[in-house]
């Protein structure tokens, strides 16, 4: 069984390798690579998967769970500069992909919990874009 | 595993109407989908890719050059089209939603290596809305991975 938790976080970001010349990192990266940067509003949805506690029918208390993408996401990145103010992406440049990595690798280290694991991050840069991040991304 | 998802519109029409039916079936069957001058919808298309990131770039394909493919190989056969009309594998096919995400997926496939031959993804869903009331979903296997197919040569090779 699967819940699933949205949040959302605003922030900015440019994305170009430092070692691509501009015309490169204009071909792979579009208006995305502008140095000056830009923003979005992220919205991130966090799945869950497990049974119910046999007890209090929950899966996972939906409080800590918003306490821990508080914590390890809205927190860290709302209103930030990617690239500047949120590690690793001073070196991992901040595409939709690499901060749904990011942001599972943060996530996955608070569900070790023998009755239920991450099971998925959707990240949405706009409404028709989004990464999702199943399993174990092993990347 | 990591895949991204890109969300492309395209306005279209077409008329649900099954030839091995006879008129009576296929207004029963179709309703007012069967009306003999058509209906147009703003489709919604989703278009999912799968696979490994590129270390250089964080990016599994340049969405440009994903735009540019959907654009190309897709939307420009059924965007402000007669989809009964205009595309071809409709001639004698009903373009009900179900064979419109099986016929963009096998489009898909069918042309992925020349825009992505060089990157190690593939299409792994195509998503379409006629309405968004309704969705439809094909899931696109992975490819046999290149590895695969070498060591097989290899086998082959040790076997001659």
């Amino acid at each position: 069984m699967l819940i699933t938790r949205k949040t959302e976080f605003s922030a900015s970001h440019f994305c170009r390798n430092a070692s691509l010349s501009d015309e490169e990192n204009r071909k792979l990266f579009g208006d995305e690579a502008r140095f000056a940067g830009h923003g979005h509003n992220f919205v991130l949805e966090v799945s869950v998967e497990g049974e119910p506690d046999p007890i209090t029918g929950m899966i996972v208390d939906l409080k800590e769970l918003k306490d821990i993408l508080e914590k390890e996401v809205v927190g860290p990145m709302d209103h930030r500069f990617l690239n500047y103010e949120v590690e690793p992406f001073s070196k991992v440049i901040p595409t939709t992909a690499n901060i749904a990595l990011e942001i599972w690798r943060r996530l996955e280290k608070q569900f070790a919990s023998a009755r239920f694991r991450l099971a998925r991050v959707r990240l949405f840069e706009t409404p028709d874009l989004y990464v999702d991040v199943v399993g174990q991304p092993g990347v | 595993m990591i895949s991204l998802t890109r969300r492309y519109h395209f306005p279209a029409s077409h008329r649900l109407h099954a030839a091995q039916l006879s008129d009576a079936e296929n207004a029963r069957l179709y309703g007012k989908c069967n009306n003999p001058f058509g209906h147009g919808h703003d489709y919604t298309l989703q278009v999912t890719i799968s696979g490994e990131l590129d270390a250089t770039t964080g990016l599994l394909a340049p969405l440009a050059r994903l735009d540019e493919f959907v654009s190309e190989k897709i939307l420009r056969l059924f965007a402000y089209r007669n989809i009964n009309v205009d595309v071809p594998q409709f001639a004698s096919l009903a373009p009900t939603t179900e064979n419109v995400a099986l016929v963009i997926g096998d489009l898909v496939r069918r042309d992925w290596a020349e825009f992505f031959g060089d990157l190690p993804i593939w299409a792994s869903r195509i998503h379409i809305q006629e309405t968004d009331r309704n969705g439809f979903e094909v899931f696109l296997p992975a490819p046999e991975r290149e590895a695969a197919s070498d060591e097989r040569n290899e086998r082959v090779m040790v076997h001659a």
